[in-house]
């Protein structure tokens, strides 16, 4: 059980797969016996991370790929999102809440806020020109351990 | 995965159901479909049902606000009910739910806005 269980997904940047990622990640986590509110919360944040990739990685670019690697260790779910995208110049900024360098699209400015509180770990690293990639982890309080 | 936008004039009030998803692939059409009820119909306030929602992403908080700006500009009210625990966390997290009455079912939400009228 100490060896991770690795998954890996890499995809077009178009917004209709964006329900694919999410649905894909859930099923991959599903086997940890999450809570529905640990799947929500799985699913948001793959949500917010491709949503991102996709609009402000790559302009809505389809001819960009987002690659989404998953990892299972124990009971934690490990995720890395990654775009080869435009990269973010001021990342203090954008973790602002409410912060969008794209209001006239009506972003809320509320993607990282979520990430942060939906996940346990969060780390974003960027550079401009070159991508962005998001790190984060989640302890799955199996639903099986209520009965062991 | 996609979403049904499902709308109901009663007097004065629009009332928008959400059937599906809403994340940044959707909201487009919540966008344009309220857009078009808000300026060319006949209804002064708006009740969004989310009764039927299954996921919401940032996305769907962004659509929400827009509209909500574009009816306090005209002088209307919304008001949001069934919300389930995922979508009112994010409405907690954003401060949304500070300008947005929430009530439990559409009846509820209804009375509250023939008061307001």
């Amino acid at each position: 059980m100490n060896e991770a269980n690795e998954m890996t997904l890499t995809f077009s940047a178009r917004s209709e797969n964006e329900a694919f990622a999410r649905i894909a990640v859930a099923a991959f986590v599903s086997q940890l016996d999450p809570t529905m509110e640990e799947l929500n919360d799985l699913k948001t944040v793959i949500s917010e991370a491709v949503t991102n990739a996709i609009i402000h990685g790559y302009d809505n670019d389809p001819d960009g790929k987002v690659t989404i690697e998953a990892s299972i260790k124990g009971d934690v779910v490990k995720l890395l999102i990654k775009d080869n995208g435009n990269g973010i110049e001021d990342l203090d900024l954008a973790r602002q809440p409410l912060y969008t360098s794209k209001p006239e699209l009506e972003r809320s400015g509320m993607g990282f806020t979520i990430m942060e509180n939906f996940m346990d770990g969060f780390e974003v690293s960027s550079e401009p020109g070159t991508g962005t990639s998001i790190a984060m982890t989640k302890r799955i309080e199996s639903k099986k351990a209520l009965f062991n | 995965m996609s979403l049904q936008v499902e709308l109901e004039h009663y007097r004065n009030v629009l009332i928008v159901r959400l059937h599906g998803e809403l994340d940044h692939h959707t909201a487009d059409i919540v966008r344009f479909k309220m857009e078009d009820a808000i300026l060319h119909g006949s209804s002064d306030h708006v009740i969004l049902s989310l009764k039927q929602l299954q996921f919401m992403d940032s996305s769907g908080l962004g659509v929400i606000l827009g509209r909500y700006k574009q009816l306090k500009a005209k002088g209307g009210q919304m008001v949001v009910c069934d919300v389930n625990q995922g979508v009112y966390r994010l409405f907690e997290l954003s401060g949304l739910f500070k300008i947005l009455p929430i009530h439990e079912n559409e009846r509820l939400a209804l009375t509250s806005l023939e008061v307001v009228s």
